[in-house]
């Protein structure tokens, strides 16, 4: 007895979920057309001005090469590990795990406390530069993401016989995991530099409190002086997280990686 | 054999043990840097005790609903008869939305109900003005308003699996016994989902309560009393000024969320028996 037509319940808790979740989203969109002068509909002035203000293109700048910075050293400190692991240790494995979950359930707030008595006494290079100290603090929030999405990569391989394959053939370590191993995973590293670009494309609260003047920075700025301008770049954000998931899924679809979590930038 | 381990960990030792460690001993010194609990002790004094209880609040209350209503919207999109391309599209929209917290977040329904929002505007001139019936938007329901847009699709995402063990084969057995619509959820559907549901209420918790961004912008820095706000303040530097306090503070948000999974584990082995 196979129900076919969709349950009346079903279309009201559809329905109302999807009123709940789409008026914000319109409702932003019309403010953004809204004249920044008469409060009027309709003009695209506030994209005129966000395109125009230099600001908005440093922050931007700033955001984008932090993520990257952040990307780049969580691959370098992940891949060997986890190669590694799985193939010699794979009693450290559960380490690894629980360390890596850790920084999922400390809160930003709590990890940039700790991080600014750490460092306060620091050389300027790091301390005071979004390249040292903002980039490490973000490595440390991408460590679930990262870690999950390239264990499943690893785990779906077989390590052992790829390599002894490589090494038979008289190929060094570093040949090893650069022409052979990373080939292999580059979809699970794909999905985790995704997520950790969503999060570092978001992150407020460890840039704030440590005074480094990013996207979402810049964002909550025009926010506090200029309603409509800021509501066109708030959908531009929004834009953005939807770019990174929705090349996550894409690649979770064609190699059967596990799909999208949370990356959260609360 | 440890060797190519070293870096990962040495990593981890410096930027998550050391900051953690810092907090954990800089939260029981005193201004001069001896051993104290003057610190912790202040966590008990106005307005301290206040914005752990508004902070536990509102991270319990938009926990629970976030659950509940969650769990309803992914029942919705996963049982019999709704088309599939609805639930591929909430799965993804979910992951999106679960993604789109702090700052943007904020300013988005800053746009719907702020004072000048365009919901808040259609009501005013349809005769209803929620601002005229004690309504704002950087109180604790506003918040409890925003917080659940990142809550619900954390829920879809993390429920929809458990959701699909419910076999279908159960419910048709269910039926056939005579079991109505109730009977069937009261026996069968709750117990089965109840370790799952428990499992999210805590991490949907630690999601409310750790949210600075969201909560800061739709405050704008003052207004709501919440834990991490009052951290927030120690640093951005207009209110207070005393790292070890904040130290104190952080190493208070450490305690309840030890505490939530200290009363989580019990239950969780309570509401699993069934699965033995």
């Amino acid at each position: 007895m196979t129900q076919k037509r969709i349950a009346p319940s079903a279309v009201f808790w559809l329905l109302l979920g999807a009123v709940y979740f789409m008026l914000p989203l319109l409702t932003t969109f019309l403010f953004s057309l809204k004249s920044n002068e008469t409060g009027k509909c309709c003009t695209a002035a506030n994209y005129g001005w966000v395109i125009h203000n230099g600001d908005f293109w440093h922050s931007l700048k700033i955001s984008a090469l932090l993520a990257i910075e952040t990307i780049v050293i969580s691959l370098l400190l992940f891949v060997p590990t986890i190669y590694w692991v799985h193939l010699k240790v794979p009693r450290l494995r559960p380490v690894i795990a629980f360390l890596a979950l850790i920084p999922f359930v400390v809160p930003p707030i709590v990890l940039v406390v700790g991080l600014l008595q750490v460092f306060k006494s620091s050389p300027q290079w790091f301390y005071a530069e979004p390249w040292g100290f903002l980039a490490a603090a973000y490595v440390i929030l991408a460590f679930p993401y990262m870690y999950f999405s390239l264990d499943a990569g690893f785990r779906s391989i077989d390590v052992h016989t790829l390599t002894e394959a490589s090494q038979s053939l008289g190929a060094s370590w570093p040949t090893t995991l650069v022409k052979i191993i990373l080939p292999n995973i580059r979809a699970a590293a794909l999905a985790g530099s995704f997520l950790t670009l969503a999060i570092v494309m978001g992150e407020y609260t460890i840039a704030n409190l440590a005074a480094f003047h990013t996207f979402p920075i810049f964002l909550q700025l025009v926010n506090e002086t200029q309603g409509f301008p800021a509501a066109a770049i708030t959908l531009l954000s929004f834009g953005i997280t939807w770019a990174a998931m929705g090349s996550l899924l894409v690649i979770g679809r064609t190699r059967g990686t596990r799909g999208a979590l949370v990356a959260g930038a609360r | 054999m440890w060797l190519p381990t070293v870096p990962f960990f040495a990593y981890t030792i410096a930027f998550l043990f050391l900051p953690a460690g810092s907090i954990l001993t800089g939260a029981f010194e005193d201004a001069a840097g001896g051993f104290s609990f003057v610190n912790v002790r202040k966590l008990f004094d106005h307005p301290y005790i206040d914005a752990y209880k508004t902070s536990i609040e509102i991270s319990l209350v938009t926990a629970l609903l976030g659950a509940v209503f969650g769990l309803l919207i992914a029942y919705s999109a996963v049982r019999d008869g709704t088309p599939r391309w609805i639930r591929s599209g909430i799965t993804t929209f979910s992951g999106v939305a679960a993604n789109f917290g702090g700052i943007p977040l904020a300013f988005a329904f800053i746009a719907t109900i702020g004072p000048l929002g365009v919901l808040t505007v259609f009501l005013r001139e349809h005769g209803w003005d929620p601002y005229a019936h004690g309504f704002t938007l950087p109180s604790k329901t506003g918040v409890e308003i925003v917080y659940l847009y990142f809550q619900l699709p954390l829920m879809i995402l993390v429920i929809a699996p458990a959701i699909d063990g419910l076999r279908r084969e159960w419910r048709e057995a269910a039926s056939n016994l005579g079991a109505s619509q109730l009977q069937f959820w009261r026996y069968v559907g709750i117990p089965v989902l109840m370790p799952s549901m428990l499992g999210a209420v805590i991490l949907l918790f630690g999601n409310a309560f750790a949210a600075y961004a969201t909560a800061y912008s739709l405050t704008s820095g003052t207004g709501l009393n919440l834990v991490p706000i009052l951290i927030g303040a120690n640093y951005t530097g207009n209110v207070l000024n005393d790292p070890h306090l904040a130290q104190a503070l952080a190493f208070g948000m450490f305690v309840v969320l030890a505490l939530m999974m200290a009363a989580y584990i019990p239950l969780q082995r309570r509401a699993a028996r069934w699965a033995k």
